[in-house]
C-alpha cells in the first residue's frame, strides 16, 4: 500500500510556496474485491490529497513522537482547506525536499521547531489547495470563483444553491496550475488554528492498535539484536557463535561494524542467542573513560581562559564590590525514550524500504542510502510513530539506522534490529556532561557588574556531516557549547562568555533543550545566588534586572502571580523560580518543595511559556507538563557515569525516570500572543531543575551546585 | 502449546521458558503490548492473566498455560474496560502513546478490585507504570473519571 501511494506523489515541479503539483492515479478502494468503487486520490499538493469519495488525507512530514504535532499541523491544514477534523487522516509523508525545514536542507524534527518552523508553509499550503479546488468548482458550475465558498469539505455556489464536495472536485483540481499567491484566511475567520483541541491520535493509543516502529511487521521478517562494544571505540578482535547458533530460533550470526548481530525468528531468540556469543574485543579510545576523571579536568579547566564566545563592557575594568563565584556540575544523560530504538529494513530489487520511528528522515536516508550501496532515492524511509525522541531518534551519526542497514544487507528476508533497554542505555549518544564556572561582581545596589560564564563541554556535531553547519569556522566550538550562556538576558554591563571544548570518546547527542539545559540551570542558579548575596528577593532582583526583556517579564508576572509568590506556604514547604528562553519562547516556572525522609520532593510546578501565536493552546501546556516530568526526571536522579570505560547504568532501575507518586501538580499558563508562533517541545525543560534548585536552597539554605539532586545533602533549616 | 489470549485459542511453537511479551508481540502478532525494560520496571508489557495485572516481560509462557490472557487489543469485551478507553480519550491522556497500553490494563485491574479508588490507591497500583513523557496527572484524572463514570 505504502509503495503504491508513494509513486503518484512524484516532484512533477516544484510550485511558488514550495507545493508540489500532485497527479491523479486511480486506486483500489479501501474495500478491494468484487464489485468496489474506484477511488480516485488526487494530491491536491504535497501535504493535501482528497480521495474522490471524499476522504481527506494530510501528510505531515514531522514525526509523532508525542509533541501532538499530527494534530497541530492537521489543525492549520484543515482550518485553511474548510474541512472538519473529523473528516482528515494523517499519513507520515515520504521523504522528498519539498519537507525540507526552512532553515536546514534537511526534513526532520526537532529544536522545537515544527510549528514555528511551518506555520506559513501550511497556511499557504491548505490555501492553496482550498484555491485549486473552488477553481475547479468554478470551471463546473460555469461561474467565477469569487463567487463561490469553500465550506466544510465542499464548494458552495450560493447564488443558485448549487454545490459540490471536495472529493468530486479533487481530481480536476490537481490538473490545475497552482495559484502563485495563496492567500492563507486572516485570524478573525480562523475556526481551529488557536483553539485547545482535543488530539487527533488518541484512539489508536488506547486500543493496542497504534503502530510505532517496533510494532512493524513485514512479511518473513526476522529479528536481530547485536551486541555492541563494552566501551567506547572497542572493536570486534574475534568472535565463537557456536552456542549462540544452537539457540532455538536463531537463523545467523554475523559481524557488522558495530559488532556482532544474532537474527533470529523472534526478538526473544535473538536475545538469547546474543548472551550464548562469546565476543573479545579490542579497546578503543574509550578505554579508561572515567566520568568522575572528566568532572575533575572540567573544573580545572574552567578555572583557565577559554575560546571568548561573547563579551560587553570591559572586564578588567575594576569597580570595587562583592566577588561571586560559583561552579555548577551537570552528567552525562541518556534520552530514555519509552520505546527502545529499532528499525526494519527491507531490501527489494530496486532498493530498500526501512520502517522506523526517527526525527532525522533526509540524514538518516543518505545514511543508510551509503551503507547499502544505493541512491538516496532508492532508499524509502516510512516514518512511523515515535515512543518518545527527546532528540535520541535525531542523530547526524544515524547510528541505528545504519547498524540496521548493515544487518539486514545481504540477509534474504527483511531484518527488525531491536535495541533492548540495556542497549539504549549503555547506548551512548548522551546529552554531554558539562562543567560551568560563573563569577560575578556586584555593585552597590547588588546588581552585577561583572559577569563571567565558562562551560566545559564537548561538541555535539564533530565528525560529523553537521560539523561544517554548526560549527563557528573560527573558533570551531558550537552554539550547543554556549547556547544559554552568551544570550543571557539580565542587564550586567560587563559580561564575558567562553567556551572549552573538550573531547572524549563518549558520543553525545541533543538531549530535550541541548545545551540550554545546562547552562539554564547555572545560569538560573547564579543570578539566584546574586540575589541572595544582595539581600533581595528572587524575584524582585530579576525584574530589575530584565527590564528591556518584555518576554521574560511576562512569563514571570505571570507564573508567579499564579503561583502566589510571597504568599504564605505550608510549613516545611518553599518556592523557588527560574526563567530561561530557548527556541524563541520563553518559559518561567515557579516550583514548590518540601523534603520527605531528608529527600526533595516536589508539590506544585506553576509556568507560564511566551511561545507566540499558540496554535493549541492545550497542547501546548501539555508539552510543558511534559518538560516538566522530563527535566524533574533528571533533575533529581538522572545520571549516567561511566568507570573504566564502562556505563554503570543499565536499565530503569538505575537510571529511574520519575513515577508517578513523584509526579507533581503541573499548572501551564500561556500568555496570549498573535506573534509568529516560536518553540514549545523544549522550552519547558531548561528552567525546571533551577527553580527546583533555588527552592530547596529557599528552604534549607543549601545550594545544589551539582545534578541530579541526589548528590546534595539536604539538612532542613532550623524554623 | 495452547493460549487463550482475549477469547481466542492460539497455538504455539515456542520454548516455555519464553516470556509471554515476545510470544504476543513477535508470535502471535499481538503488538499492542509494549516492550520497555524486559525487568518488570516500567509495566509497559501489562496484560492481564485471569484478570490480574502481571508484566508479560517477565511472565514465562509455562505460566499461562489455561490461564485467560488479556491484553489491550482485547480489553474493549469488557464494560470496564470501555469506560477506561472513554476516560482516557475523554482526559485527552497519550502523548507519544508508548506506554498507554499499559498503563490502560494496570488501571483496568484497578478498577476492578478498587470501583472507587483513592489517591493513594492508585499510587500504589500505578507507580510501577513509567512514563517518559510526563502523562501522570491526567493519567490519575482519568482514573478518577472512569470510576465516576
Ligand atoms: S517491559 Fe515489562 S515491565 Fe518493562
Ligand atoms: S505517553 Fe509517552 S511514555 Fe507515556
Amino acid at each position: 500500500m505504502h509503495a503504491s501511494r508513494r509513486t503518484f506523489l512524484k516532484t512533477a515541479g516544484i510550485a511558488a510556496g514550495g507545493l508540489l503539483i500532485g497527479i491523479a492515479l486511480p486506486q483500489r478502494g479501501r474495500a478491494a474485491g468484487a464489485g468496489a468503487a474506484t477511488v480516485v486520490d488526487s494530491s491536491v499538493n504535497a501535504y493535501v490529497r482528497i480521495a474522490s469519495d471524499g476522504r481527506v488525507t494530510l501528510l505531515v512530514p514531522k514525526s509523532e513522537m508525542g509533541q501532538g504535532i499530527y494534530t497541530g499541523f492537521a489543525q492549520i491544514l484543515a482550518d485553511e482547506l474548510e474541512v472538519g477534523l473529523e473528516h482528515v487522516s494523517i499519513e507520515a509523508a515520504p521523504v522528498a525536499a519539498v519537507y525540507n525545514a526552512a532553515f536546514a536542507p534537511i526534513q526532520f524534527t526537532g529544536g522545537s521547531s515544527s510549528i514555528a518552523g511551518s506555520f506559513e508553509v501550511l497556511r499557504k499550503a491548505g490555501a492553496s489547495a482550498r484555491s485549486l479546488l473552488l477553481g475547479a468548482a468554478a470551471a463546473e458550475f460555469g461561474v467565477d470563483a469569487t463567487e463561490l465558498r469553500a465550506v466544510n469539505g465542499a464548494v458552495v455556489h450560493a447564488a443558485s444553491g448549487r454545490h459540490l464536495p471536495y472529493g468530486a472536485l479533487a481530481a480536476r483540481a490537481a490538473t490545475l496550475p497552482a495559484p502563485s499567491d495563496p492567500q492563507p484566511k486572516p485570524a478573525s475567520e480562523w475556526q481551529l488554528i488557536g483553539k485547545a483541541v482535543p488530539r487527533i491520535d488518541t484512539r489508536g493509543k488506547v486500543d493496542g492498535s497504534a503502530r510505532f516502529g517496533c510494532d512493524v511487521r513485514l512479511p518473513g521478517m526476522a529479528y536481530a539484536v547485536v551486541a555492541r562494544a563494552p566501551t567506547f571505540g572497542a572493536t570486534v578482535s574475534h568472535y565463537d557463535a557456536t552456542a549462540a547458533r544452537e539457540v532455538q530460533g536463531v537463523l545467523a550470526v554475523r559481524e557488522v561494524p558495530s559488532g556482532i548481530a544474532v537474527i533470529a525468528t523472534n526478538t526473544w531468540a535473538a536475545i538469547q542467542g546474543r548472551a550464548a556469543l562469546k565476543v573479545e574485543w579490542v579497546a578503543g579510545a574509550g578505554a579508561a573513560v572515567s566520568s568522575e576523571a572528566i568532572a575533575a579536568d572540567y573544573a580545572a579547566r574552567a578555572r583557565t581562559p577559554g575560546v571568548t564566545i561573547y563579551e560587553r563592557g570591559d572586564m578588567a575594568a575594576t569597580g570595587s564590590g562583592r566577588a561571586l563565584e560559583a561552579d555548577y556540575a551537570t552528567p552525562y544523560l541518556a534520552h530514555a525514550p519509552m520505546e527502545p530504538l529499532n528499525c526494519a529494513v527491507a531490501f527489494s530489487a530496486d532498493g530498500c524500504d526501512i520502517h522506523t520511528g526517527t526525527q532525522f528522515q533526509t540524514v538518516d536516508r543518505a545514511a543508510a542510502a551509503a551503507v547499502a550501496g544505493l541512491a538516496p532515492e532508492q532508499v524509502r524511509i516510512h516514518t512511523m510513530l515515535l515512543g518518545g525522541g527527546f532528540g535520541r531518534r535525531a542523530n547526524p551519526a544515524s547510528d541505528f539506522v545504519r547498524e540496521a542497514v548493515a544487518v539486514a544487507k545481504g540477509y534474504p528476508a527483511p531484518v527488525m534490529t531491536v535495541w533492548t533497554r540495556e542497549d539504549d542505555i549503555h547506548g551512548g549518544y548522551y546529552r554531554p556532561q558539562a562543567h560551568n564556572r560563573l563569577t560575578a561582581m556586584l555593585g552597590v545596589d547588588g546588581r552585577p557588574t561583572r559577569w563571567s560564564h565558562t562551560q566545559v563541554v564537548q561538541s555535539i556535531t564533530r565528525g560529523t556531516p553537521f560539523e561544517k553547519m554548526m560549527a563557528d569556522p573560527r573558533t570551531g566550538i558550537e552554539e550547543t557549547q554556549h547556547e544559554g550562556a552568551s544570550h543571557q538576558p539580565y542587564a550586567v554591563p560587563n559580561v564575558h562568555v567562553a567556551v572549552h571544548d573538550a573531547r572524549q570518546a563518549v558520543p553525545v547527542l541533543w538531549w530535550r533543550s541541548v545545551g540550554h539545559a545546562q547552562t539554564g540551570f547555572a545560569v538560573e542558579s547564579f543570578i539566584d545566588e546574586c540575589a541572595t548575596a544582595a539581600g533581595q528577593d528572587p524575584l524582585a532582583y530579576r525584574l530589575a534586572l530584565l527590564a528591556d526583556q518584555p518576554r521574560h517579564l511576562a512569563v514571570l508576572k505571570l507564573a508567579t502571580e499564579k503561583a502566589g509568590w510571597g504568599t504564605p506556604l505550608p510549613a516545611g514547604h518553599a518556592r523557588g523560580l527560574a526563567v530561561h528562553a530557548s527556541f524563541g519562547s520563553v518559559v518561567a516556572e515557579v516550583a514548590e518543595v518540601s523534603l520527605i525522609d531528608g529527600r526533595p520532593r516536589v508539590h506544585r510546578v506553576v509556568a507560564a511559556i511566551h511561545c507566540g501565536l499558540a496554535v493549541n493552546p492545550g497542547q501546548v501546556a501539555y508539552q510543558v507538563e511534559s518538560a516538566v516530568c522530563y527535566a524533574l526526571s533528571a533533575a533529581l536522579h538522572g545520571e549516567i557515569t561511566l568507570a573504566q570505560g564502562r556505563v554503570q547504568q543499565s536499565n530503569f532501575g538505575d537510571y529511574p525516570p520519575l513515577r508517578l507518586t513523584e509526579m507533581p501538580r503541573v499548572e501551564v499558563h500561556i500568555v496570549p500572543s498573535t506573534d509568529a508562533p516560536t518553540g514549545v517541545g523544549e522550552p519547558g525543560t531548561p528552567p525546571l531543575a533551577p527553580a527546583v534548585a533555588n527552592a530547596l536552597y529557599a528552604l534549607t539554605g543549601v545550594r545544589a551546585r551539582r545534578l541530579p539532586l541526589a548528590h546534595t545533602e539536604f539538612v532542613k533549616a532550623p524554623a | 502449546m495452547q493460549l487463550d489470549i482475549n477469547g481466542h485459542l492460539h497455538e504455539l511453537d515456542a520454548a516455555p521458558d519464553m516470556p509471554l511479551l515476545w510470544a504476543l508481540r513477535d508470535l502471535v502478532g499481538l503488538t499492542g503490548t509494549k516492550f520497555g525494560c524486559g525487568a518488570a520496571l516500567c509495566g509497559a508489557c501489562t496484560v492481564h492473566l485471569d484478570g490480574e495485572a502481571a508484566r508479560a516481560c517477565v511472565t514465562p509462557l509455562s505460566a499461562v498455560a489455561g490461564r485467560k490472557i488479556t491484553t489491550i487489543e482485547g480489553i474493549a469485551q469488557s464494560a470496564l474496560g470501555k469506560k477506561v478507553q472513554a476516560a482516557w480519550i475523554a482526559e485527552d491522556v497519550p502523548q507519544c502513546g508508548y506506554c498507554q497500553s499499559g498503563q490502560i490494563m494496570s488501571a483496568v485491574a484497578l478498577l476492578r478490585s478498587h470501583p472507587r479508588p483513592s489517591d493513594a490507591d492508585i499510587d500504589s497500583a500505578m507507580n510501577g507504570n513509567l512514563c517518559r513523557c510526563g502523562t501522570y496527572n491526567r493519567i490519575r484524572q482519568a482514573i478518577h473519571r472512569a470510576a465516576d463514570a
